[in-house]
């Protein structure tokens, strides 16, 4: 298959961006779209160091730079805003599961980083997610030593209550709700956690403290409000429900009650 | 043994070692925890559950890893789940029994009181990770479910569906979330370290390039902790993620700490086949799928032929047409023999011709079986994401056809040496989960990988390094000023200088991948000799092309991924011919390490106890120098070591 990509490049934060295309050519349709970039630079590499390429007005800025590590669709680390959709035209797939039989053979692909204030790009297509760990540094845990706890089954949870959390906790943090928001809001992903700790006994203590100190620190570093557009459910990878945005408004609620 | 080869391992009874090793360790008071520094690199599993216990501990920690968020690490991608002695299926399981299973999974090369400890603790890593609000798989009765794993006949795997792993690795970065916001730990995302600093012959630093400036930075502490995983992608094509490497261990080999049984790594049977050659990542299906599908090929080499022209589809083949070999060659274990049994047995089959795609390597992994026995819904719930992640993978559907797999390195056994305490042969330097080697011996049993970091780093560590410790918290912090990082900077800084000054032609990845091949085609599945001699000699003319042709583009003060990826590869380079020169060594087979010369007439790994029951531990000499072999008998008191039966 051949491709035109159209790609954003940028040197470092301080400095502007701008696209630049590329035609490659010869993808296999089981490629995944990280394999294709990977032949990309490859690519971009050798015309970089060959003599020709670079008389005949090779402007490339070098390889591409992207984030990307397990390519399981699990360590959350890809996530490329494809076509105007983060991680791509495929449903609840990362960016490293998507493949190229997804695309017409012969079409312009736009691959730009996520965009959002709080996450600042780094180079290219690799942007600083700090944020998100500083969301969860605020109080995405349980606050008790645990390392002398008592017989794990003194803890009944029934079986649907931990396939609910469970699906809560399977959220990446690959930011894709953050991207797609049009106010960048990261509440899917605050939820996400602060529903997952709630739905489990283990977490109920400090539910309400939790939602509010994760809200607030949310708010402080810079992300948007939530104004139920759903968007964020529909390209989160993991499929993750907006109604543990509903579980979270419930416990922000109760902790504002009680103060 | 070695004169130079102190396991430290407690005397006494089995069970009590641990125990009576506890009561010896000296204790640091909390006044003087406050004013002692330890860095942990790598934020898997155990470095991430090691950095929060030294934390809560109230030690000052500096944690450092290479992704943008310790949550990245590759412990998340475990799938299938984590073994514990928990007993709760009521089916005769015990900490004897999980440390029986994992010395005979590891085929007698791991050490016995390492693997009873671990045994021992695994019981409460359970408990902490469900008071951490982990959501495990639960029965409807509110308890916790669980399943089987390869190479044991009971049910004491823990799973959270097909993302144990995560879900694990999630609570562990979440304590130490907690840590990071009560101030006893630094996280330093975004960094990875280049030199380990020994000052008087004890570990006090390192140096780490931070990867959005550029720059060189030094951290001091009074120990240092290594947690970085495996070296499996030495192979180029791994389970392992893209940016897994094994850069920090052999950065500790050259400063003096013994690596150990690097021929060691295991290949892993339920792989999704090799696409093509634009592949740089192999996919694993979890071995938890072993426990309802059953895995064939054909009989006939008539339908194999079909097969691979498409003219059939695998479940148009009969019944009576299709070789269950796994269930025909291990009665007592069928599916579920250990990782290197099934491995091997696959290989044989499609050496023989019977393998199921157009390349040739592929066997299949049914569910149809299952899906009648037990329903739809319930096999979605058991293996439903696993499912998905095929079919997005592959195009095709678990549901209507059987999956292909075939075998691809995943794990390695082998790594830095240590003793009963995870201290290395240099005083201060620890190694812990699968950066070390000390419990799974020649092969690792599934769901133990877990197991084993946060045993080591919830459980183990925080008390042993506490010995080390103990006298140390009068000494002033560590000056990184010294002569000795001034010097290990100089040197990591000329290592940069020189990559950059090549301005060959030829990209990291193109010769990483030339590398692989070597590696496969020579320290793969199955090694000789005149195999491994070839691959020292290949590797090191490769290393020699590298130094001369490499092409890493930009500068070093920016982000610069093929700097960073050409630094691993020369550290590739080395484990690479280790893993060659330990493999030649080893002149009997064991474990995940098949030597062809050494087989039982059925084709079965043919173990030589009287001349290789040790640890081999590697002492680097220099650059062009051969390294030194240090032996550690394995002595086996408490069992009875016999040879590893899966058949009846």
């Amino acid at each position: 298959m051949d491709f035109n990509l159209k790609i954003w490049r940028q040197k470092n934060a301080k400095t502007k961006g701008h696209f630049e295309t590329y035609h490659i050519s010869g993808i296999e349709e089981d490629a995944s779209f990280l394999e294709m970039l990977d032949i990309l630079n490859e690519q971009l590499i050798r015309e970089g160091c060959d003599p020709v390429a670079v008389e005949r007005g090779c402007r490339s800025s070098g390889p591409v730079s992207f984030d990307h590590d397990c390519r399981e669709g699990i360590c959350g680390a890809c996530g490329l805003f494809i076509d105007g959709r983060a991680h791509g035209p495929d449903e609840h797939v990362t960016t490293c599961q998507l493949f190229m039989r997804h695309f017409k053979d012969g079409a312009t692909i736009t691959v730009e980083p996520w965009r959002s204030s709080a996450f600042p790009v780094i180079k290219d297509l690799v942007v600083d997610r700090t944020a998100f760990d500083k969301i969860l540094q605020a109080g995405g845990f349980i606050s008790v030593r645990t390392g002398a706890a008592q017989d794990a089954n003194n803890i009944l949870i029934p079986h649907d209550r931990a396939e609910e959390s469970m699906d809560a906790a399977a959220c990446v943090g690959c930011g894709a709700c953050v991207a797609t928001c049009k106010n960048g809001s990261a509440m899917l992903f605050v939820a996400a956690r602060v529903s997952s700790l709630a739905l489990l006994p283990q977490g109920r203590p400090e539910a309400k403290r939790r939602a509010k100190a994760m809200v607030a620190k949310m708010d402080e570093l810079g992300f948007g409000n939530c104004t139920n557009t759903r968007a964020c459910e529909l390209e989160c990878p993991k499929g993750i429900s907006v109604s543990h945005i509903a579980r979270l408004n419930r416990e922000f609620l109760k902790a504002k009650f009680s103060d | 043994m070695s004169d130079k080869l102190d396991s430290k391992i407690p005397a006494g009874p089995l069970e009590s070692k641990w125990t009576r090793r506890k009561s010896e360790i000296r204790l640091v008071s909390p006044n003087n925890k406050r004013k002692m520094e330890i860095i942990v690199v790598g934020t898997g599993l155990g470095g991430a559950s090691a950095a929060a216990s030294l934390g809560e501990l109230g030690y000052n920690v500096k944690i450092f890893c290479i992704s943008d968020s310790p949550r990245r690490a590759h412990s998340i991608a475990a799938q299938g789940g984590i073994n514990a002695a928990k007993n709760y299926q009521n089916d005769n399981d015990s900490v004897y029994r999980l440390f029986y299973d994992t010395i005979k999974g590891g085929d007698y090369r791991s050490r016995e009181a390492n693997v009873y400890r671990l045994a021992e603790v695994s019981a409460a890593i359970i408990d902490q990770c469900v008071a951490q609000g982990i959501p495990f798989a639960r029965e409807y009765g509110g308890y916790l479910a669980n399943r089987s794993f390869g190479g044991v006949q009971v049910s004491r795997t823990f799973y959270a569906r097909g993302q144990t792993g995560q879900q694990l690795l999630l609570g562990a970065y979440a304590s130490l979330n907690k840590e990071v916001s009560y101030g006893t730990v630094k996280s330093y995302p975004r960094h990875e370290m280049l030199d380990l600093v020994v000052v008087n012959g004890q570990a006090k630093g390192i140096i780490a390039r931070n990867l959005v400036t550029g720059a060189l930075e030094r951290f001091g502490a009074h120990a240092v902790v290594i947690a970085t995983g495996g070296y499996g992608n030495a192979y180029f094509l791994s389970t392992n993620a893209m940016n897994s490497n094994g850069s920090a261990a052999m950065q500790c080999y050259r400063k003096g700490a013994f690596f150990a049984n690097p021929c060691f790594a295991q290949i892993h049977p339920t792989c999704i086949p090799v696409h093509g050659d634009q592949q740089c990542k192999l996919t694993l299906m979890s071995e938890s799928l072993r426990n309802d599908g059953r895995i064939w090929v054909p009989k006939k080499i008539e339908d194999v032929q079909r097969l691979r022209k498409h003219e059939i589809k695998p479940s148009q083949i009969p019944e009576e047409d299709r070789d269950y070999y796994l269930e025909r060659r291990y009665p007592a274990f069928g599916n579920l023999v250990p990782r290197d049994v099934a491995s091997r047995a696959a290989k044989e089959r499609c050496d023989a011709g019977f393998g199921v795609n157009e390349t040739g390597k592929a066997v299949f992994l049914d569910f149809a079986d299952a899906i009648n026995r037990l329903g739809r819904q319930r096999v979605a719930e058991r293996y439903g994401n696993l499912f998905e992640m095929y079919e997005k993978i592959t195009d095709s559907s678990p549901w209507e056809e059987p999956m292909m797999i075939y075998p691809a390195i995943h794990y390695t056994m082998g790594g830095i040496w240590v003793d009963y305490d995870l201290q290395t042969t240099i005083p201060g330097l620890y190694a812990i989960g699968e950066a070390n080697f000390s419990d799974h011996g020649g092969n690792r049993l599934g769901a133990s990988a877990l197991m084993q970091g946060l045993a080591d780093g919830y459980f183990i560590l925080p008390v042993t390094i506490g010995d080390y410790l103990s006298n140390k918290f009068a000494e002033p912090k560590t000056d990184v000023n010294s002569p000795e990082f001034n010097a290990t900077e100089k040197a990591v800084q000329a290592r940069i200088d020189r990559l950059f000054a090549i301005k060959g032609t030829k990209t990291v990845d193109s010769i990483h991948k030339h590398l692989g091949n070597i590696m496969w085609d020579y320290v793969g599945m199955a090694r000789d000799a005149e195999g491994l001699k070839k691959a020292i000699e290949e590797i090191r003319k490769l290393k020699k092309d590298f130094y001369e042709n490499v092409n890493v583009p930009g500068s070093q003060y920016e982000f610069n991924q093929e700097l960073e990826k050409a630094l691993r590869l020369e550290d590739f380079f080395d484990i690479g011919e280790l893993m060659a020169r330990d493999a030649l060594n080893r002149a009997e087979s064991c474990g995940g390490h098949f030597r062809v010369e050494s087989q039982t007439e059925e084709g079965e790994a043919k173990r030589d106890d009287a001349n290789f029951m040790y640890v081999a531990a590697w002492e680097y000499k220099g650059e062009d120098r051969e390294p030194e072999l240090h032996k550690e008998e394995l002595k086996y008191e408490f069992i009875e070591v016999k040879t590893r039966n899966y058949k009846e």
